[in-house]
């Protein structure tokens, strides 16, 4: 499993800085997003996965047979989510406003005020 | 008092709020601004002065032990970075009050502000890595909304680039903390203190150096270290005056205090790598900086990339990895908030009387403007490292360790810098205040409610000159702190109240 999830994460990263690398403004939030998803994806896998255990922990007195998951990697994973959500929300809004403004969606018409 | 460790999020979060409630009443929105500023620089003097006489102060959020609560903590060096940043929190909020405009207060200017000085406060206080991370998502956030608030062409452009650059650190430092919490089973800094020393027995340090490094480059990122600091002059000099300020003392300043938290702290394993990495990474950054500046032509940009060069000699203090290096380190990083803050403001009284930024079509404010070219001189002067202001001290500290460190190419190029930071400061002199302008230029405009503009400038012209008369009061303090971060001892022993 470690193993897939290992695939699945590098896949990601490889598309996601794909993505980034392209000229269009919408085409570079899809990496950012893809990015944050590895990320994420990354702290699953390298907190160590267990299967079919939950993150509870039995009473007192009875052993537990399944393994426990550590809810902690959840809670953190649940975390960035929801910041990359807003991130994310901000990013498109902002996106369009940059269109609007400069009526191109194009990274390289995004220069004018570089030049010295 | 530890309780009180709260005060410095918690003020700014209200303040913000009230803010927000009171949008649509413009003279209340800015008297509550104004107000929260001065409790939030209150409160983190009283903090400094607490720390200062009882030494490490812990508050564990809702009575959890560390390290499965929520851990804040205040040694001398957040406590020192936090009262410079109230500071330029308090002196900016009047200042915003002249330049940002009634529009834009009607965006709910006031609130972000307050949000982005409680993502700051919390990067400070925050005893925690993932919390370290959430505090920069907040600061980042309200720097997003500030940069693009307004919406002209440049911020837009502007914005653009410092999003996507911040987003990619930010995915950096998530990765790093999960492939760090898979290593060590915590994410509390003291706690990983105690532990990381047992992951290097039990397996080869390849891993926890690529957590390092990642982590390096996710904050080198943020605070525009070279080669990562291309967004840093693309976008800084777009915003309004008042908000490439707040930006330019602020946020590239939380990244240096992560990286000398986080090396000073947990990777300390294998210095001869990582500070030596940290130290080589200075030169080039002090020295791209500097030259980028001087081939500049508009005075904010010309401001942006000394940020830059500045950056490099904080992180040069870090790379020595001496008391004296990181106390270099601390005072040149608190100096250097107060002094560029300073600049940015008198860039924004530069642009408001004669209409531009660009050097050209500027001059003749000395004889126009005679107060506001004597408090430029100071911040100029000071950021150059000129005696008796703070800059010299700062910059002298630094030299010093890097002589004592053997490290004499790093020692050089901080004084040859320092020369070239002269050059620029003396163009800037020369273009806006000096030279007669140009004939066919119109007069200069009116500057109404012309205390507000001024008074924060004096008043950080005031701090820069008392930084350097009572240096040894603010070294003293600087080289205490230094030695604490040597000794991490003590701050683990603070946060996990003395059970390993």
């Amino acid at each position: 499993m470690e193993i897939l999830l290992a695939i699945v994460i590098g896949a990601l990263y490889a598309a996601a800085v794909y993505m980034l690398l392209r000229r269009g403004i919408v085409k570079l939030l899809i990496g950012l997003s893809l990015l944050s998803h590895a990320a994420n994806l990354l702290i699953f896998t390298a907190a160590g996965l267990t299967r079919g255990g939950p993150p509870l922990v039995a009473l007192e007195g009875q052993a537990s047979t399944l393994p426990q998951a550590d809810p902690l990697p959840q809670a953190l994973i649940l975390t960035a989510i929801v910041i990359s959500f807003a991130v994310t929300a901000f990013a498109l809004a902002l996106a369009y406003r940059v269109y609007y403004t400069t009526g191109s969606g194009d990274m390289d018409d995004l220069q004018q005020s570089d030049i010295s | 008092m530890s309780r009180w460790l709260v005060a410095p999020i918690l003020i700014p979060m209200l303040t913000g709020v009230l803010c927000l409630l009171a949008v649509r009443r413009p003279r209340l929105n800015r008297w509550i601004s104004v107000t929260g500023a001065a409790l939030e620089l209150a409160a983190a003097v009283a903090l400094l002065a607490a720390v200062r006489s009882q030494g490490t102060l812990v508050l564990q959020v809702g009575g959890w032990p560390a390290p499965f609560g929520i851990t804040l903590v205040a040694d001398l060096l957040s406590a020192f970075l936090l009262a410079a940043a109230c500071l330029l929190a308090f002196t900016l909020s009047i200042y915003s009050l002249a330049s940002i405009g009634a529009q834009l207060e009607s965006f709910a200017y006031h609130t972000l502000y307050h949000f982005l000085i409680m993502g700051v406060s919390g990067a400070f206080l925050t005893g925690d890595l993932f919390n370290l991370y959430v505090w920069f998502e907040v600061m980042l956030m309200a720097s997003f909304v500030l940069m693009a608030l307004g919406g002209e062409r440049g911020q837009m452009e502007g914005a653009i680039k410092y999003v996507t650059l911040n987003l990619l650190a930010s995915a950096f430092f998530l990765a790093a903390l999960g492939i760090l919490y898979g290593l060590v089973g915590t994410l509390n800094l003291a706690d990983l203190a105690v532990k990381i020393g047992g992951v290097t027995e039990r397996q080869p340090q390849g891993m926890l150096m690529a957590v390092a490094l990642l982590l390096l480059v996710a904050f080198g990122i943020k605070s525009a270290v070279f080669p990562l600091f291309f967004w840093l002059p693309a976008s800084y000099h777009t915003p309004p005056a008042a908000v490439s300020a707040l930006f330019s003392g602020l946020l590239t300043k939380v990244g240096v205090y992560s990286l000398i938290r986080v090396f000073t702290i947990l990777f300390v394993q294998n210095p001869d790598l990582t500070h030596n990495l940290i130290l080589w990474i200075s030169i080039p950054t002090m020295v791209t900086g500097v030259l980028g500046a001087v081939a500049q032509n508009q005075f904010r940009r010309v401001l942006s990339f000394h940020i830059i060069s500045q950056i490099g000699y904080m992180i040069l203090g870090l790379g020595l990895f001496t008391p004296l290096g990181l106390a270099g380190a601390i005072y040149f990083t608190a100096h250097n908030m107060i002094a560029k803050t300073n600049l940015f403001l008198v860039s924004g009284v530069v642009e408001r009387l004669q209409g531009s930024q660009w050097l050209s079509r500027l001059g003749g404010l000395y004889v126009t403007q005679p107060l506001l070219a004597g408090l430029f001189l100071v911040p100029a002067l000071s950021l150059a490292g000129l005696p008796p202001l703070s800059g010299f001290f700062a910059k002298l500290s630094l030299i010093q360790a890097s002589f004592d460190a053997r490290q004499y190419l790093a020692g050089g190029v901080a004084v040859a810098v320092s020369l070239f930071t002269l050059l620029s400061m003396m163009k800037l002199w020369n273009e806006a205040f000096w030279k007669p302008r140009a004939e066919d230029a119109p007069a200069d405009a009116e500057l109404p409610d012309r205390a507000r503009w001024l008074v924060p400038i004096a008043l950080l012209s005031l701090v820069t000159l008392a930084m350097g008369l009572g240096a040894n009061w603010f070294y003293s303090l600087a080289l205490d702190a230094g030695h604490q971060l040597m000794n991490p001892n003590n701050y683990i022993l603070a946060v996990m109240g003395g059970q390993p």
